[in-house]
Formats: structure tokens, sequence, C-alpha cells
């Protein structure tokens, strides 16, 4: 579904990614995981257009997007969920939700709106709840279900999360977790990016750790779950300590 | 029948995406953590970031069997010792063995290969599974091992020795497939043969060979002796063991587990890569392990690579069998033996200049080793000559100890080995390979 050869990209004078060369399939959850700057959400936006590839290649479904602008890869299918939901908190959480349905009026699919307005209160009953409510009057759980339920409204093929976790409880995590897992049963493709790097190994079913940049280990979920050096640096394990106990 | 029919039956592109994933993030892992590779990669001026391509592996530096003695024991590993599971070591004397270390995840992906190669060669979880290569150090018996366990089959730990009680273990336990050297498959079969078993009492059905190369006259022969499919593969400690290749039921070539193992055929002498399907040096890099992960190891053994489709379905090139090595290496009864090192032992032993002659010949089944060496003067008489008896002792008993194997010495009379077309003949191997 996605194929990334080379990618560089950064800010200005900075380059913050080095050569990534990552895969999705159609129907994975694959996860980036890596320490704060590691370049993370950097990747996320490179994918998305919204910053610029200095180099490398971006396919999706074959198609070379790398230089297309943000809303031309929304409308191949590709959504991101950004960092801290950046939803619209003066507008409600239905508008919010519309929001995101703008490139099904531009495929001339408007008449499927309703429909698909439908199957996100389905995945989110806490939205239909609260849909007239202002969106910055939501908990910070809620507001990561709007923003999913966002991007869900392009009908993405592939749906990237940056953080979703970030500063929620961790009941609330389990939650947003667990509607990941539901959005792949459903048939949807997932890039997941976090620093809970041990809740998104336990849904994904590959995962790449990116360190300064770079993309230091790859492998199935289960694999990068046992690697002790993941242990130690993401999985917050302090392997010293478990041995002489 | 496929292990990991996704991987073994990969599309080529897709393969290849892969590769260099795993290419690229092994680069960048060996550069961070092995400093052998770090200073290597700094004075030819390349980081590892200027990989873009599977074919910018050639502007990477080689590894050598020298380079992994030269770092003994521990010094090309990339892990701490703590995140080292198993540690096994290539034949040869302690201070010239490779000594390689694996990770719990090294090794649940090597039972895994290892596993790919057995279904290959026709095992299934039903058979039963007689390991006959010897346990220990040396990667073959616990690699097969792990790979026939993790594939479900009943594993018999037979190593290798006492020939007559694994043959009366292989009729009484019902062996169905036979893991060990060629050379060890026939004297398995002499052994039936001497102890008066007819072939149609036992249960054999396959057997999967390596650890040193061997003839299709020596299949053929194994696989009447025996009544069972005979497949080769190939692995090495310095690779990660058995599990490089394999090969089916089709017995053209081994298929190389190419989502693990990057390979490139070589000139030995121009150190070029060869045109497709030419014959040249094996290079292996690595593109999974942990712990002692290789950048372009330069294994001496001689192949070539085919893409043609398999009819059994599996899309990894596969290699042909061994044609032999690029260095004067000797494969006695599976171990290496290199002649420099006798060379080097017998001018240890007696002080000067040896003139020497390596004798290889099988008897039955097994590989003997005979060095001549020439004596310095006039045959000895009376006290002298029990000298000469503790001396010849002393090399058999030392050569044995140091190589690995077992060396039978005679010392022969002044000029008797004389040069062969002018040339000084060091080694004379009368195997029918």
């Amino acid at each position: 579904m996605l194929r990334i050869k080379n990618l560089e990209s950064g800010y200005g004078r900075l380059k913050v990614l080095k050569k990534v060369t990552m895969h999705i399939g159609a129907g994975e959850i694959v996860t980036i995981i890596g320490a704060n700057g590691a370049g993370k959400t950097s990747l996320l936006k490179t994918i998305s257009g919204l910053i610029s590839a200095r180099s490398g290649e971006i396919l999706f479904d074959m198609k070379d997007v790398g230089r297309l602008p943000p809303e031309k890869i929304v409308f191949l299918g590709c959504s991101l969920v950004p960092e801290g939901r950046q939803v619209f908190g003066p507008m409600t959480v239905k508008e919010n939700i519309l929001l995101g349905a703008y490139p099904q009026y531009r495929r001339k699919r408007g008449d499927q709106v309703r429909d698909d307005l439908e199957r996100v209160y389905g995945l989110f009953p806490r939205l239909r709840e609260r849909e007239r409510q202002l969106a910055g009057t939501l908990s910070g759980g809620e507001q990561q279900m709007l923003a999913i339920a966002r991007a869900l409204m392009a009908r993405p093929k592939l749906i990237m999360m940056d953080e979703p976790s970030m500063g929620l409880a961790p009941l609330i995590i389990k939650d947003i977790f667990a509607i990941v897992t539901r959005l792949r049963e459903e048939g949807n493709t997932v890039l997941l990016v976090e620093q809970n790097a041990k809740a998104a190994l336990g849904i994904a079913d590959r995962g790449y750790v990116l360190e300064t940049g770079k993309i230091i280990m790859q492998g199935t979920a289960e694999d990068l779950l046992s690697n002790r050096e993941v242990q130690r640096a993401y999985l917050g394990r302090d392997l010293d300590a478990e041995e002489t106990m | 029948m496929y292990w990991e029919p996704d991987k073994e039956c990969m599309d080529r592109e897709e393969l290849e995406q892969l590769q260099l994933e795993r290419l690229q993030s092994t680069l960048n892992r060996v550069y961070a953590h092995v400093p052998f590779y770090r200073k290597k990669f700094d004075a030819l001026g390349i980081s590892p970031e200027e990989v873009d391509s599977l074919s910018d592996l050639s502007r990477l530096p080689f590894t050598t069997k020298e380079d992994v003695r030269g770092n003994y024991p521990y010094g090309l590993f990339a892990v701490p010792l703590r995140e080292v599971v198993r540690i096994h070591a290539s034949s040869g004397s302690t201070e010239t063995s490779s000594v390689v270390g694996y990770t719990r995840n090294d090794i649940k992906m090597w039972s895994k290969l290892v596993a790919r190669v057995l279904v290959a060669g026709g095992v299934t979880k039903d058979d039963v599974v007689q390991v006959s290569f010897r346990y220990g150090l040396f990667t073959g018996g616990f690699g097969l091992h792990y790979g026939a366990e993790r594939l479900g089959a009943s594993v018999i730990p037979a190593s290798s020795g006492n020939t007559a009680r694994q043959v009366q273990i292989m009729k009484d336990f019902k062996t169905t497939a036979l893991v060990s050297t060629p050379s060890y498959a026939m004297l398995v079969a002499d052994t039936i043969r001497e102890m008066g078993i007819p072939v149609s009492a036992l249960s054999l059905k396959y057997g999967l060979f390596g650890g040193e190369p061997w003839s299709e006259k020596m299949r053929r022969e194994i696989q009447d002796a025996l009544g069972i499919v005979a497949t080769d593969n190939y692995g090495l400690s310095e690779v990660i063991g058995p599990g490089v290749s394999g090969e089916c039921l089709e017995r053209n070539g081994l298929h190389i587990n190419e989502d693990h193992f990057l390979v490139e055929i070589i000139d030995p002498k121009t150190l070029q890569p060869v045109p497709p399907g030419q014959a040249g040096e094996l290079v292996i890099t690595t593109l999974t392990k942990e712990a002692f992960p290789m950048v372009r190891y330069r294994t001496r053994d001689l192949t070539s690579l085919h893409t043609g489709a398999c009819p059994c379905g599996r899309t990894g090139r596969r290699m042909s069998r061994l044609a032999g090595r690029t260095d004067e290496m000797l494969i006695i009864r599976g171990t290496k033996v290199s002649p420099a090192n006798i060379e080097s032992l017998l001018f240890e032993i007696e002080g000067k200049e040896p003139n020497y002659r390596i004798v290889i010949d099988r008897k039955g089944a097994m590989d003997e080793v005979t060095v001549l060496v020439e004596a310095n003067g006039e045959p000895p008489f009376g006290e002298e000559r029990r000298h000469v008896g503790a001396t010849v002792e002393t090399i058999r008993k030392r050569l044995t100890h140091e190589l690995g194997v077992t060396v039978d010495v005679k010392l022969v009379g002044k000029k008797s080995l004389e040069p062969v077309d002018g040339k000084t003949k060091r080694v004379v191997d009368l195997r029918k390979l």
C-alpha cells in the first residue's frame, strides 16, 4: 500500500529523516517507535505532504505522491490524525466531523456522507451523544476520538496516527488502541506513531525503530517486543535491576 | 509444502524492498555498535547513509575469516554479551576458530530458517528426525535440532559417532529422516550393510545432508543404499550455521533464504561481481541477525546463482551445489582444515621448515588424513628410533588436537617426497568426491 525508499526531509538546514526505507502492506498495523525528536512526526508529515521530501520516493498505491500537496494525498486515500488532535474548539463535534468529509464532496460522493457519519457514530457512540457540544469542551480522550472520526470521513485507505495516546489516562489509551484494532478489522490499514511503544507493539503486526532520523531496527511486533535493546530504550524496562533481583 | 509461504514465494519487487529496509537498518546498527565495521567504513569514506540500493552493497568492504579471528572472541558482536543466549564456534583450534553469538530473537529466526530447509527437503511435523550432526560448539547439531523441533517433528539428538548404536536407534525408533554430513550417511549405509539389516527394516524416507561438499555420484549412492531422497543444504557458522539455503525435492539447486541473507558472487581474484549465472565466490550479508551481523562475508565457497523459476514455487534464487573452495581449505568429515595451519604446526614442533605431504583418502565412508613428514637425516637406530617414535606421537597428538580431526602421522625417508611435475605437492586428495 505504502512503499518508501531513501526518504529524506527536514526543516531549513536541519535534516531530520535520513534515508528512511519502509513499507506497509494492505490491512497491516505498522508502528514507528522512537524517542522524542527521532523524527517520527516528521515522517508522517512528509508522507502527508505537510513538509516536502528532499529526496527519496513515496509510493502510495503504486503512485508517486512525493511531490503532491497534502490535499491531493488525502484525496488519494491517505489521512493523518495529527499529534495533539487539532480539533476546532469553537465548532461543534458534528461540524468537526463533517469537515473531514470534504474529499467525499470532491469525489462527488456527497450522498455517502450521511452513511459515513452514521458509521463513525457507530464507532464512537460518545461523539453522537455530544454532537452539538463544542469540540473545545471535550475531554482529551473524546477529542482524540473526534480527530480519528474526522479522518475516517475521508474514507482513507491508509490512516496515519501521530501519538494518539499522548496525554491520555491509561484507561482511555486502552479504548483508543481498541479502536485502532477495530479499524484494521474493518479493512483499514494503519500507520501508528507512538512513544508508548509497549501499547503500540501490543496491537501492531510490524514495527520500525527510528533513532535520530534513521531506522535502526525493524521486524515483527513480537520480535521487537522481545528485543532487549527495544525493551531497555523504549519499553522502560530496567534490565540491570531485574537481573540483580 | 512450505514453512513460510508468504516469505518463500515472495514477489521479487516486494523482496527487494524488504532487503533494502533490512540492509539499511543492519548497516546503521553495525556502524553504531561494532567498532570494527565503523573503522572499516570510515577508512573507505563510506557512511551507511550512502547505501541507497542493493547494488550499493558492492561499495562496502568485505569481511574475511581473518577479520573474524582477529576479533576473537567477541569483537564483532553487535550487542552486549548479556543479550546473547547462545555461543557457537566454528571448527579449528581455539585461537583460529570463529566465535559467533545469538540473541533470543536470533535463535528464533535461525530455527525458522532451518525449518524452511527441512520442509523443502520433505520433512513434516509427523517425521522422526535423527540429528546425527555433532552437538557442541559446531552449529550443525543444535541448528538442525532447533529447526526440527520448531517444525514439530520428533527429534532424536543422536549426535555423531557410535554408528552401530545409531543404526539400532534408527531401526527401533523408526527414524524417517536422517540429518548429518553426507560422509556420515555413507558410514551409516556401510554399517547397516555390515550389521546385515535390510533397508526394508528401516523407516527412512528423507536425508538432509550438509557441512561438506558432495557429488551427485555420492548422492546416488546414499539414496540407493538407504532408500531415501537425499537433499543438500548449506550454511556456515560465521553467517548463522545451517539454514542459509537448501534444496527442495526437485534437487536443482539450493533455495537461498533471501529475505534474511543478501548474496553476491564475486571473482575471488578481482573481487568484482561476476555476470549472473557464472561461478565465483559466494559473499553473504546478513539482514536480520542481531548479535552477530555480517557484512559481505567472503565464504571462500565456490558456487553460482540461478534465477529461473523452480517447479516447487519458491521464488528465492538458487545457488548451485558447492563446486569447491577458493582457498586450499580441506573439508575433512565436515571440519575445515587448512594445509597452512598444518605447516605452521609442523614448523612449531620441528623448529624448522618441514617437508611434508598431506594425503587424504576415504576408507569406506570416512575421510582419513595422513601427514607424511620427511625425516631430516639417516634412518635412526636403537635408542634414537624410540625417540623418533615419540616425535611422531607428539606430532600426531598435537595435530589431532589443534585441527579437531584425527590425523595419522608417518615419518618417511629423506628425499622421498619428491616434487610432482616440478611442483611441491603438499596435498594429495585421493577421495573421489
